[in-house]
Formats: structure tokens, C-alpha cells, sequence
């Protein structure tokens, strides 16, 4: 009997905290479909019109459109130069390596308030107007430190037998990282691409103390909220959230397929 | 700063010298078997210290720019004064370090709440999220499928907005709402019990919130996880849970290591949960002090002070975490 309620304890008590995990997100996306009027706090029934017009809401698509904006910008940005120091960093040796090495780790040790208030002071000291660009940096410092841990990751379980094979065969440098290390790296730079941007897309904090008047969909949500958040804003938030999922399952699959051709080889 | 630069130096290290680098070899300084070295093969090395430079120079200098100078800045900020009759938001650059005794004894109160709500979601956080991990990356490593689509679900909250969940949050436990009803009705919750607007609800937004923080390094961990050493254990006649405490938990540690201080760090200065799912009176969090102060009250030096604090204060606690439960891969 004992034996028999130990193996079911990790499912139940792990399927309780997917339902726990998953709770808020039904939530979002059954009040998208709400007819709620300006508020949507209360089901009133049900309509697609959301769905049909999600830039209902006044200034809603404004702000959408400034997050993707951001997101795209800060996540090509942290992208490149994160994977070029997780690169640096496990493969050469150089001077400053070990003062490089905790200067990429920090921010992810910092909470976001210091991080954004920090921000906020560099920028009033220097004279900025606080907008698209200071919001840009500001997402850029924060989405490098995921890219390099996420690299680096994948670059140390990189294979370096296969580079020094290609360079036996008289690759060239170039032709060496171009050829071999790039596509062995594409997979974790991809997946570091699309953590970039959901945290860029989703950061409010950061974004608050940097962006002035210039909105974007957190900032947008979080200023609704005290009026009620419009469905519209649900609209956005689930159609988001079954993209992110979209990527991720063709993500999988396509990894599936290539192991299983893999060992089918 | 210099203890903090070592140990992170020898945590930061792992990755790079597990043996996959190309061929570097160690300085010559080394005890040992000499080794011999030609200069074509010296200068070949001193090139690729340099292309490494190269590559980690531009985000390098990006960081001094917009992360180490500004924290610089900050520090200096924390000391400007205002002077006798300055406009609101008028310092000027000074020494004055009582604006840290000021603010400690204004505000030590949040600062502690903090500290204190951020430690047990952690601790729920890690005791939820636990499970969930250990479920998909052992549990159903024979299911690939199954696993798969819980592995996405459990990246998938990253995607949805995080304001828009603390909002639902928020109606979810709202009075009307089902749990509420549900409590009351087994009377865990008295009749005109409420969880709006209290402690426990931002305790639980905070849980909520951060719990893919502590999963996903957990899950990486034990995905790793060889199972034929959970088969010797058994076949050596370790109960289950003996299994799971000898052999199981220790191969995850580096994951719970990494899992409880991406939690508990972002969680500390969280003010986003406290503002929607807290009252003003027992809920504020160090965060929402800091944003008023810059923003509503427009007194630089007092936020900055109070953010000075939080990082000096979060700093101590995750060098003494590291120097006491550390493991070698902290990343």
C-alpha cells in the first residue's frame, strides 16, 4: 500500500501544479471572449468580436507595436553580441577574462528595480530624454546576460574534435566556424533569440523606470489595470501565447525528427 | 568587491575548462614536465587570446556603459544632497551618507517584508516546481510525447504576459471567485474570509510568477540524470526514498542551486505582484518604495539609497548562499 502512494505522489502532486501553472492562462483566454464592454471583470457572455477587432481598445495596438518593435531590436542586439562573448569566453583565453565573466553574470544577479533605477540615474546624469532608445538598452543589458548563459551552455558541450577535423581537412577559420560551430550552435542561439525576446516583451519593471511617456504593452496593461484591463488586452495576450507555443512545438518536432534520423543512420 | 571576483571567477570558469577548449595550452608557469613550445606556436596562441578580445570586447564595453557605470552612478547619487530651498528634484553631488541611515530606519520595514516574502515563495516555488521537473524529466522519460507537451507547458507561462496572470490572478482570488467559494465551503476560509488585497495572495503571485525560474534549471538538471544509477540504487535495496535522498537529490543540486537564486533574487525586488495583488498596509515591498521615491516624491538620493541597499543587501546573502550550499556549475 505504502509503495503504491509513493509512486503516485510525483504525478499528483506534479499535475497539481501544472493545473496550478495553467489556471491564469485559461483565465486569459476564456475572458478573451468575454462581452465585456470596458471592463472585463465579470463574464457577460460570449463574443468574438474581441478576437475581430483587438485593436478596440484605445492606443492598445500602439503599445503592441512599440513592445514588438523593442523586442525585435534589443533581442538581434543581445543575440549577437551574447553569443560572440559566450564564444570568447569558453573558447580563448585572454586577459580580462575572469572580470569579463562576472561582468556578464551581474545584471542577472541584480533585481530589476535596482537595474532599472540604476538605468534611470546613468540616463539623467547623461542628459537623455528617456524613450525608444533608452527602453532599447535598457532590454538590451538584461536579454544579453540569458544569451550568454545559454551559449555558453551549448558551446561547452560542443565537440572541438569537429572543428579540428575541419581544419585537417584545410578548412579555414572562417569556413570552420561558418560550416561547422555556427549550425552545431544555431539550436541554442535560437532558443536564446526567442527567451530574449519573451522576456524583452513581457519586462515592465526595467521598462517603467526608462521609457518616460512612451508605452509599451506591459506598461499599458499595468496602467488599465486600475480602471480594468479591456479584453482586448486578453485578445493580445493569448493570440502571444499560442504563437510562443507554435514555435516551440515546431521547435520540438523538428528536433525529434532530425534524432530520429539520426539514428536511423 | 575582490572575494566576490574570485569565487565568481572559479564558478564562471567550470564551462570553459572542462576540456573543451581547442589548443590552448596552460602557461608555461605551471610545475611540471616542461613543455616545449615554438615561437610560431606562442605567437598562434597570443592571436587567439586576441580574437577572443575581440569577440567579448563589444558587449563588454556595452555592460561598462550601461551597467557598470550606472551602477557607479547610482552609488553617487545615493550621496547628492538637496540644498536649503532646491526645487523638487534639484540635488546637488555630495557625501551624504546619513541618506542611508534615513532611509534604512524609514523603510527597513518593506526592505525586510521583502526579503522575507521573496524566501518563502522560493521555498513554495521549490516545492512545487520540484515535483513538475522530476515528473517530466524522469517520470516520463519513457513517454516522449507526454513529456514533450508538459515541457512546453512549462516554458509557456514565460510567453503569456506577466502582468495580464497577475491580473487573473487577482479576479481568480477575488471574493466572488471560485476559490474563495470553494475555501469557505470546507471552511478553511471563515465565512467573510478573504484573500484579495492580503499577504497571502502576493505570496502566491509571487510563487506563481517566478516558479519557471526555478523548473526549468531544476528540469535541466535531472534530465541529465542517468537512470541506471537510480536502477543500481534500487538493485542494492534502497527503498524509493532512499533512492531519491541519496542518489537523486544530490545530482540536482547544481539545478535547485541555480533554480532558488533566479528566484529569489528577481522576487526580492519584485513590486509588480504587491502592487496588484497587495493592500498598502502589510504587503509594500522594498520595489514599490523605490519606484514612489523616484517618481512621485521625485527624491533621487532616497531611491537610490533604498536601491543601494536592496543590491548590497541581496549581494551579502547570495555570497553567503554560494559560500555555504555553492556548487562547482552555478550556470
Amino acid at each position: 500500500m505504502r509503495q503504491k502512494i509513493g509512486r503516485w505522489i510525483i504525478p499528483v502532486l506534479g499535475g497539481l501544479a501544472f493545473v496550478y501553472l495553467l489556471v491564469p492562462i485559461v483565465y486569459i483566454f476564456a475572458f478573451s471572449f468575454n462581452d465585456a464592454g470596458r471592463t472585463n471583470l465579470t463574464w457577460r457572455g460570449f463574443t468574438l468580436e474581441n478576437w475581430q477587432n483587438p485593436c478596440g481598445a484605445p492606443q492598445i495596438c500602439e503599445a503592441l507595436g512599440n513592445s514588438l518593435q523593442v523586442g525585435v531590436i534589443a533581442t538581434i542586439v543581445a543575440t549577437i553580441l551574447g553569443t560572440c562573448i559566450a564564444l570568447g569566453l569558453v573558447r580563448y583565453k585572454f586577459k580580462f577574462r575572469n572580470t569579463a565573466d562576472l561582468l556578464i553574470i551581474l545584471p542577472l544577479a541584480t533585481p530589476e528595480v535596482v537595474l532599472g533605477a540604476s538605468l534611470l540615474a546613468q540616463f539623467l546624469n547623461l542628459g537623455w530624454d528617456l524613450g525608444f532608445v533608452t527602453v532599447v538598452i535598457a532590454h538590451i543589458v538584461f536579454c544579453m546576460a540569458f544569451v550568454v548563459v545559454t551559449v555558453r551552455a551549448r558551446v561547452s558541450g560542443l565537440d572541438s574534435r569537429l572543428e579540428e577535423a575541419a581544419g585537417d581537412l584545410y578548412a579555414s577559420p572562417f569556413q570552420t566556424f561558418w560550416k561547422v560551430t555556427f549550425p552545431l550552435l544555431l539550436p541554442g542561439i535560437v532558443s536564446a533569440a526567442l527567451l530574449s525576446f519573451a522576456m524583452s516583451f513581457d519586462d515592465f519593471i526595467i521598462t517603467n523606470f526608462n521609457s518616460g511617456n512612451f508605452d509599451t504593452f506591459p506598461k499599458f496593461i499595468y496602467v488599465a489595470a486600475a480602471r480594468g484591463i479591456p479584453a482586448q488586452a486578453n485578445v493580445i495576450g493569448s493570440a502571444m501565447f499560442i504563437l510562443a507555443l507554435l514555435v516551440v512545438v515546431i521547435g520540438e518536432v523538428l528536433r525529434y525528427r532530425r534524432e530520429k534520423a539520426l539514428s536511423a543512420k | 568587491m575582490s572575494s566576490l571576483d574570485t569565487s565568481a571567477g572559479s564558478n564562471g570558469t567550470p564551462a570553459g575548462s572542462n576540456g573543451t577548449q581547442l589548443d590552448v595550452k596552460p602557461s608555461g608557469r605551471k610545475s611540471g614536465p616542461v613543455e616545449f613550445r615554438s615561437p610560431g606556436e606562442i605567437a598562434a596562441e597570443k592571436k587567439r587570446g586576441r580574437i577572443g578580445l575581440a569577440l567579448v570586447l563589444p558587449g563588454f564595453i556595452f555592460l561598462l556603459l550601461f551597467f557598470a557605470a550606472p551602477v557607479l552612478v547610482l552609488l553617487a547619487m545615493s550621496l547628492y544632497a538637496k540644498p536649503p530651498g532646491a526645487e523638487i528634484g534639484e540635488f546637488v553631488p555630495a557625501l551624504q551618507f546619513s541618506n542611508y541611515a534615513e532611509v534604512f530606519s524609514l523603510y527597513w520595514e518593506p526592505l525586510i517584508r521583502s526579503f522575507a516574502f521573496a524566501a518563502v515563495a522560493t521555498v513554495l516555488a521549490l516545492l512545487i516546481g520540484y515535483p513538475m521537473a522530476y515528473l517530466v524529466a524522469v517520470r516520463l522519460r519513457q513517454h516522449r510525447l507526454l513529456a514533450g507537451i508538459l515541457l512546453v507547458l512549462l516554458i509557456a507561462p514565460f510567453f503569456s504576459s506577466f502582468i495580464l496572470r497577475t491580473q487573473a490572478w487577482k479576479q481568480i482570488l477575488a471574493d466572488e471567485g471560485p476559490v474563495v467559494s470553494v475555501l469557505r465551503a470546507v471552511a478553511i476560509l471563515p465565512e467573510d474570509g478573504r484573500l484579495t488585497a492580503s499577504v497571502v495572495a502576493v505570496i502566491a503571485g509571487l510563487t506563481y510568477n517566478f516558479l519557471p525560474f526555478m523548473t526549468l534549471p531544476i528540469y535541466a538538471s535531472l534530465e541529465r540524470l542517468d537512470t541506471r544509477m537510480l536502477e543500481a540504487s534500487g538493485d542494492l535495496y534502497a527503498s524509493p526514498f532512499t533512492t531519491f535522498r541519496k542518489v537523486t537529490l544530490p545530482l540536482s543540486m547544481p539545478g535547485v542551486f541555480a533554480g532558488t537564486l533566479l528566484t529569489f533574487i528577481p522576487a526580492s525586488g519584485d513590486y509588480v505582484n504587491a502592487a496588484i495583488l497587495g493592500n498598502n498596509r502589510d504587503t509594500t515591498m522594498i520595489g514599490q518604495v523605490i519606484d514612489s521615491r523616484f517618481f512621485r516624491v521625485v527624491d533621487y538620493p532616497a531611491a537610490s539609497a533604498l536601491s543601494a541597499i536592496l543590491m548590497i543587501a541581496i549581494l551579502i546573502l547570495v555570497m553567503i548562499y554560494i559560500r555555504r550550499f555553492g556548487t562547482k556549475d552555478l550556470f
